[in-house]
């Protein structure tokens, strides 16, 4: 199976800021990774359930009790940057 | 052209669970920003989410109050976007097999009843919060972006309706009716101004008897009922008249703005709609089998469509019945003021009337005010009695729900209580009567009309005491 | 006399808790051991000299006290610096975790610190464990204390290095497509990964999810056991944390395996496979054999697809496992005028080659108009590999393979080609997509002096008999060359 990637689209949906270069090479290598990937395509799947998941266990919960936070300050020092209890990043462009 | 309008809403709630959906960290509002916040909840590296037991029972209260069937099987999946205030820049939530499915709602307005269906219910996480330095604190002008991450990983119930609304009426109908749900189910405290309860709506128009449907435009930022209202009429308009200019509705999202009315273009994502959902590797299946279901089934309280069919027995009113029924604090007070022995429509004509008037007045709930069953029986009596006038009771409803006393001493510390035993009267009218001889003539000769006149004049020389129905007999006595 | 740095850990813990030695001394050995080989090897990205120097006197303490010890007080081990350590600096070998100082510790490291052992520091490994060379660092590529031209394998390659020449007497790594074994394979040591959900995940920054586990990398077997049985056990706070019992890792080691039933791959032999390796595998076989085992080839067919659904389910994982790294909250930011350039140049400054590839990769698999052309069709493959490996368990108890198709290859070998790179898990991928154990085994060394590993596979919670054919092909291999690394003596 022939693989075509719009690899600007791509990169964009990952939030990787790629020069043009990058993102030829890029797709260049992801195509034949993916034209091997495709072979999965060969193997007749009919009415096989997919698997997402080695375990087949259910029901993980935890009851609805209260445990103790982290440290504020610990929190924030590893923020690039902040402003007071805030972290602080440049403005938003986009609607969520 | 006549055109229709196709509505669905999704509804966001929510849930007033002890801790988070996925971590232990507490659902709080107006903690200090970031605060109440873990590995889980702020996407460190390396953690793991957890589900909240209760949250999923909450979520299948929700689905059972909309009379959804509760699926055997569900999963959660990974919603995949970047946005700053997202830790994880994906969402834990639900998205081909979801928790609740197919239910629906009834509501009723003045263009009739109707069955509006819920085609889902699922959980998520919530998101945490940005505040937009300068420019007004608009998105895409300011100079800088705060996070505060408090409120991600807050449970978060969709509630997802069929496009079955057909004005904006109904929708806000709809949105009042869930919300009356999510209310009596006693799962989220549904402030729309905290955020804690969220309406979008997808809104399409078409020629009126088509069958197939128009481009849709979503609309957000709706932080009130009465706002679902307006903006949805403001869009049916809107897209009526870009319509009939012969042009083509844009599929876009758009932001109702309260100030001015209208609604405006967001900026969206230019990749918007990819979301690459997956199967979320992190957390197992849910199954819920019969057991579970009837166990969460036979806890739920009366929903506001059996209490609204009650209050319909006793007399009410449709829309007092279905105000009674989704606003739960009016309508325990009016049972219990009912079971106290109080006449059901007098004190839900009240109840919806000047105490509602009064609490938004004092931007105050039910439960903090003064008012309770049994001094609303205690003053429906008076009035029964002859001892209030219907005006004065008012009155006297104020006074108790600002905590000047029962019906009774409010009343005697107003100076409400009405005279209506005829030796105190008598004198009253005979002093009208005579200042008035020309009207009692001809009231004497037969002429009705003026009896209102006669009245309105002692209830005047009285300062309004004066029961009516006194003065009338009295009046109709002396003419003979 | 022995240098301390060459004991296996349970001789270490003999000799620990019958007085011969302390913690401290027995740390000292393997610091110098460290400072003696780290110029050539760069297996640690980061030695915690003084936390550990804390640990090896507690750990003195207690053992000195009589306290209540455990086989691994005292034991110094090192941590694939993809496991969250408080306030010691965990970067997964990115950039785009410099500095990081995380505010808790893995499960795994609790469990370990717990247990009273030493944590040496964090160890080199591809960048977020995606590669097979650990040549995918942002910090400097590892090298095989067999052959420092040749690369350590991966992804947890600085833990296998570092063991192998004893720079730690054991060390945790994660396998995901075989970063434990197929790296012990090429180190000439033993690597082992367990039943999915028998270690918590909880603290292992995550490449893909329903792959990742968390394991030991030793010199022996039983020390294997030993590591592992600190490791195991239900984690309330990893949901895919196996709830049930744990099994006994220890009952089946001396029980050889006369009566066993064991299955030879076909589809992981002959074609691809190093002819050196093939034939070090098939001796083994034969000696099982002659040990009692009623040894068959079995055929898995959809082993054939293993590697392609592979590469397309652990990139899509990936894709929205790494999303979190956005110059937000933690480690790299580069500026932008918007948060949304902010982001998108941090990662593209942030991430490495191999791992921009792959989220590159994954988020194409994921988006619309491809998942089930993909990644629904590789989760369908996953379903048959699993039913094949159910029906090879219903006429074998274990089967076994070569780890890796060749021995250590040289750096920069196959740094171009990221498909030849791939081919180095071929054996070890079918059990991460299973969720089954494997384990690799040092078995003898090829003409050039490199070992070769063999692979026992067995079903879900099948490490009683994982282990003890382990310990057997073990016994019959008599490996007990070391590195030439291992013997320069700093001393001298």
């Amino acid at each position: 199976m022939p693989i075509d990637i719009d690899i600007a689209k791509v990169a964009r949906l990952a939030r990787l800021a790629l020069s043009d270069e990058e993102l030829d090479l890029y797709r260049a290598q992801c195509e034949v990774v993916l034209e091997h990937a495709a072979l999965v395509q060969a193997l007749p799947t009919e009415g096989v359930e997919p698997t997402s998941h080695p375990l087949r266990r259910t029901n993980a919960f935890r009851e609805d009790v209260v445990t103790e936070c982290l440290d504020t300050e610990e929190v924030l020092a590893q923020a690039p940057d902040r402003d007071g209890n805030y972290f602080r990043v440049p403005p938003i462009l986009e609607e969520p | 052209m006549k055109f229709e309008p196709v509505i669905g809403i999704e509804t966001h709630v929510e849930l007033t669970t002890a801790s988070k959906m996925f971590c232990g960290c507490p659902v709080e509002f107006g903690a200090p920003p970031n605060t109440n916040v873990c590995p889980v909840c702020l996407g460190l590296p390396g953690a793991l989410p957890v589900v909240n037991h209760t949250a999923v029972e909450y979520a299948m209260k929700i689905g059972l109050g909309l009379q959804c069937e509760i699926a055997p099987h569900s999963v959660f999946s990974r919603k995949n976007y970047f946005y700053p205030d997202m830790p994880k820049n994906y969402q834990i939530s639900q998205y081909d097999l979801p928790l609740c499915i197919d239910g629906y709602i009834d509501i009723e307005t003045d263009e009739g009843s109707a069955r509006v269906g819920i085609t889902r219910v699922h959980m998520e996480e919530d998101t945490g919060k940005s505040t937009h330095l300068g420019a007004g604190g608009r998105i895409g002008a300011g100079s800088q972006t705060l996070l505060d991450f408090n409120r991600a990983g807050v449970p978060l119930m969709e509630i997802v309706s069929e496009p079955d609304l057909r004005s904006a009426v109904q929708a806000r109908a709809y949105a009042e009716e869930v919300r009356g749900v999510v209310k009596r189910l006693g799962v989220s405290d549904v402030k729309l101004e905290e955020g804690s309860m969220r309406f979008d709506a997808n809104i399409s128009l078409r020629p009126e008897g088509a069958s197939t449907f128009g481009t849709k435009v979503e609309v957000k930022n709706m932080n009130s009922l009465r706002s679902v209202q307006r903006a949805l009429e403001y869009e049916i308009k809107r897209q009526a008249a870009v319509l009939e200019a012969g042009e083509e509705v844009v599929q876009e999202t758009r932001h109702w703005n309260e100030e001015d009315g209208t609604t405006a273009a967001m900026r969206s994502k230019e990749e918007a709609f990819d979301y690459r959902y997956f199967p979320e590797p992190d957390l197992v299946p849910i199954a819920v089998d019969e057991a579970w279901r009837s166990e969460v089934a036979s806890g739920l309280p009366e929903l506001p469509a059996q209490a609204r069919e009650r209050y319909r027995a006793q007399g009410l009113e449709p829309t007092t019945a279905g105000l009674l029924s989704r606003e739960v604090d009016l309508g325990r007070v009016f049972e219990d003021a009912v079971g106290a022995g109080a006449d059901a429509r007098t004190v839900a004509n009240w109840l919806t009337g000047e105490v509602t008037a009064w609490l938004r007045k004092e931007s105050l709930l039910l439960p903090d005010s003064h008012l309770d069953g049994a001094a609303l029986a205690e003053l429906e009596a008076m009035v029964g009695a002859g001892d209030l006038s219907a005006t004065a009771a008012k009155d006297v409803l104020g006074g108790v729900l600002s905590g000047e006393g029962r019906p009774a001493e409010v009343a005697e510390s107003r100076d409400l209580i009405q005279v209506s035993d005829s030796a105190s009267l008598e004198p009253a009218v005979d002093a009208v009567l005579a200042a008035n001889s020309d009207a009692f003539e001809k009231l004497k000769s037969g002429d009705h009309k003026v009896m209102g006149f006669l009245i309105g004049q002692v209830m005047r020389s009285t300062g309004g005491k004066a029961d009516p129905a006194a003065v009338t007999r009295i009046i109709n006595e002396r003419a003979g | 006399m022995t240098d301390l740095a060459d004991l296996t850990l349970s001789e270490a813990t003999s000799g620990l808790q019958g007085g011969e030695m302390t913690a401290v001394e027995l740390l000292e050995a393997v610091h110098r051991r460290a400072t003696m080989t780290e110029a050539q090897l760069h297996a640690y990205l980061n030695i915690d000299r003084p936390g550990a120097a804390r640990a090896a006197v507690a750990a003195d303490s207690a053992l000195g006290k009589g306290a209540a010890v455990s086989k691994l007080t005292g034991i110094p081990v090192a941590l694939k610096d993809n496991l969250v350590t408080r306030g010691l600096e965990t970067t997964c070998s990115s950039k785009i975790l410099a500095g990081y100082l995380p505010p808790y510790d893995a499960t795994v490291v609790g469990r370990l610190r717990e247990a009273g052992s030493v944590i040496v520091g964090k160890t080199n490994l591809d960048e977020f464990a995606m590669g097979s060379s650990t040549e995918n660092s942002a910090y400097g590529t590892s090298r095989n204390p067999w052959n420092p031209e040749r690369v350590p394998g991966g992804s947890s390659g600085g833990s296998a290095a570092a063991v192998a020449v004893g720079s730690a007497l054991a060390a945790l790594g994660s396998d995901t497509g075989g970063s434990i074994r197929q790296p012990a394979s090429l180190c000439g040591i033993v690597g082992m990964k367990p039943t999915y959900g028998l270690v918590s995940r909880y603290g292992l920054i995550a490449f893909a999810s329903s792959l990742d586990q968390i394991g030991p990398l030793t010199r022996t077997v039983t020390d294997s056991v030993t590591v592992l049985e600190a490791l195991a056990g239900y984690d309330p706070a990893d949901s895919t944390s196996h709830p049930g019992a744990v099994p006994d890792f220890r009952a089946g080691l001396e029980r050889g395996v006369a009566g066993l039933r064991i299955g030879v791959v076909s589809e992981l032999s002959g074609e691809g496979i190093d002819p050196q390796v093939q034939a070090a595998v098939a001796r083994m076989v034969t000696s099982l054999e002659g040990e009692g085992a009623k040894v068959t080839e079995v055929s898995l067919p959809s082993f054939e697809y293993a590697l392609s659904a592979y590469y397309l389910i652990a990139p899509a994982e990936c894709s929205a496992n790494l999303a979190r790294f956005d110059g937000v909250r933690y480690g790299l930011r580069r500026d932008g005028d918007t948060v949304e350039e902010m982001m998108a140049n941090t990662r593209a400054e942030g991430f490495g080659p191999e791992v921009t590839r792959r989220i590159l990769l994954g988020t194409y698999a994921l988006s619309a108009g491809y998942y089930d052309a993909f990644y629904g069709q590789a989760q369908r493959v996953r379903t048959l590999i699993l039913n094949d490996f159910d029906s090879a368990y219903g006429q074998v108890d274990v089967l076994v393979s070569p780890t890796s198709p060749t021995t250590a290859f040289e750096v920069g070998a196959r740094a171009t080609d990221p498909l030849a790179m791939y081919m180095s898990d071929v054996c070890t991928i079918p059990s991460n997509l299973s969720g089954h154990p494997g384990i690799s085994v040092p078995v003898g060394l090829d003409d050039a002096g490199l070992p070769i590993g063999f692979q026992v596979m067995a079903p879900a919670l099948g490490e009683e008999v994982l282990f003890q054919v382990a310990a057997e092909v073990e016994r019959i291999a008599g490996f007990s060359e070391r590195p030439a690394l291992a013997n320069s003596r700093a001393d001298i």
